[in-house]
């Protein structure tokens, strides 16, 4: 396997974008990847999208964007893992480079959320869930996440503060992303009045709906190095899936896939999780930043939510979680989210993250992406 | 919106109006819906059984922001439901005061109506726990 950077990034403002089309979206996105990594032509591409289908009655994506960037006819596959799908985009273009099956190639993730309806929107990303045996009984993600929150809170004494905590520190560093959808500072009072979803989630313990797009472009080191670009080196990539309906886990507070996709992605890079020096993580519900640190092994199993309101995933905390404001405040749209995942760690170790966002001495990060209610989960780790 | 071809609400039937799940012969676990592989055996050999209708709450929520086909529902309990025959399930809890639905709750499943698609001119019926007397 070759040795694999990230030579460029791009993204879309995340937000209500009602100007802006599908297409447009990914090609701002992929454009200017293109541009910052200096290239104006790659060799293959991919593209991470949950449910176009649903959300713009658009399949056949590969060909779309790729007729729109100006790249036909190169490769251009879609990647679906629901909510996860922007990242498993990178993994692929990542094993597509490292293989020598290509030298240049873009990762992008798209999706537009708000030209349907609420009510089709929640339905749209059930069909992540067992569409059969929970969607049909009523199902949604928020109420899926709610009944792991429940499990958790029962088991580890989890409050409904310490989730707030998580929505608060996300949304103070989503106020210094000028890409972030929601840039405005909450508290925990806010949280904790803000109508309920589906107990004990409160909106403000979600995730919004969101459109926008995210590129990045990868390359084989050596051509990174030629090309003058700071490289970044993808040095662990890791996926795993687990039971796609939640109920089948024997314990519901517990992400299978995003253990295994975490031990995997450590074991590519030689490395413990205490070597990395920040994350971010599918943060779509509070809830759920708790659960995936746990089961990275960031955190014991339990100890999350006092961590977290200790301060210690505070920029200037000890392991620093979601500076670019996480899904809650950054945005979500969906199949860009793992894209731009990516990105925040890139620009984080290139020292190009906005203002005050900016960590300090940091060489490694790791990104964790996930689909569903953990059905699917893909982990990226960059070193600079 | 929803697919509403009949095919596929008829093949779903025996799980839906009967709770049919199946059990493995070798192991003895039971899976529902019924699987036709066992993990980590393909050639594994099943047999159909009924679940009991009973079943207690692993966890719930209350859904106050419903997906389409169940906007006007909204709000409704739902939950995950062990069986005594170890099988974990999703199902709403109807009859119910919603603030009365905790974990650990005894529940048993009823036959119901769960919504209409009226553009199509079809009822779902399914499985629905209720709270047991």
């Amino acid at each position: 396997m070759r040795d694999v950077a990230v030579i460029g990034v791009g993204m879309t403002q995340f937000g209500e974008l009602w100007e802006q089309s599908y297409r447009n979206l990914f090609v701002e996105a992929a454009a200017a990847a293109m541009r910052d990594a200096g290239v104006e032509k790659i060799d293959s591409m991919y593209v991470g999208c949950m449910s176009s289908g649903l959300f713009v009655g658009q399949e056949h994506v590969g060909s779309l964007m790729a007729d729109y960037l100006g790249v036909a006819p190169v490769p251009a596959v879609r990647v679906e893992s629901a909510c996860a799908s922007g990242g498993v985009a990178v993994r692929q273009a990542f094993i597509e480079v490292a293989s020598g099956m290509a030298d240049v190639v873009l990762a992008g993730g798209v999706e537009k959320m708000t030209d349907v309806d609420g009510a089709m929107a929640t339905y749209a990303l059930a069909t992540a869930a067992d569409a059969e045996y929970e969607g049909f009984q009523g199902a949604t993600f928020p109420g899926l996440y709610a009944m792991i929150a429940n499990a958790h809170m029962k088991k580890y004494k989890t409050t409904s503060e310490m989730l707030a905590q998580v929505a608060v520190k996300n949304h103070e560093n989503g106020s210094l992303n000028p890409f972030a959808q929601f840039q405005n500072r909450i508290t925990v009072k806010q949280v904790l009045a803000s109508t309920m979803i589906a107990d004990p989630l409160h909106i403000l313990d979600c995730s919004p709906v969101t459109d926008g797009a995210a590129a990045v472009i990868l390359a084989p080191v050596e051509l990174a190095e030629r090309l003058g670009k700071p490289p970044i080196r993808i040095i662990g990539s890791g996926m795993a899936t687990d039971t796609i309906a939640l109920h089948s886990r024997r314990d519901l507070t517990w992400l299978s896939a995003v253990e295994a996709a975490t031990k995997r992605a450590l074991e590519m890079a030689k490395l413990k999780i205490k070597d990395i020096d920040f994350a971010e993580v599918h943060d779509c519900f509070t809830i759920a930043e708790l659960t995936v640190l746990e089961a990275m092994g960031v955190y014991k199993r339990g100890h999350a939510g006092p961590a977290t309101k200790s301060g210690e995933t505070k920029r200037d905390g000890r392991f620093p979680v979601n500076p670019s404001g996480g899904l809650k405040s950054k945005g979500h749209p969906v199949g860009a989210t793992g894209v731009a995942q990516v990105i925040e760690i890139v620009k984080q170790l290139r020292g190009e993250a906005e203002g005050e966002r900016q960590l300090k001495n940091v060489k490694r990060g790791i990104a964790q992406n996930m689909g569903g209610s953990g059905g699917s989960s893909v982990v990226t780790i960059l070193e600079a | 919106m929803a697919q509403t071809l009949s095919a596929r609400v008829w093949r779903e039937q025996p799980q839906r109006y009967r709770m049919v799940a199946n059990r493995c012969t070798r192991t003895g676990e039971v899976f529902f819906p019924p699987r036709i592989v066992a993990p980590g055996m393909l050639d594994a050999q099943f047999k159909d059984v009924e679940l009991s209708g009973e079943g207690k709450v692993v966890t719930f929520t209350i859904i106050r922001v419903a997906p389409a086909p169940y906007s006007d529902l909204a709000p409704y309990a739902l939950a995950v439901i062990e069986t005594p025959e170890k099988v974990r399930l999703t199902a709403q809890i109807g009859d119910v005061d919603l603030d009365q639905v905790g974990i650990g709750m005894k529940v048993r499943f009823e036959f119901r109506r769960l919504y209409e698609d009226n553009a199509a001119s079809v009822i779902y019926y399914g499985y629905k726990a209720v709270p047991a007397a």
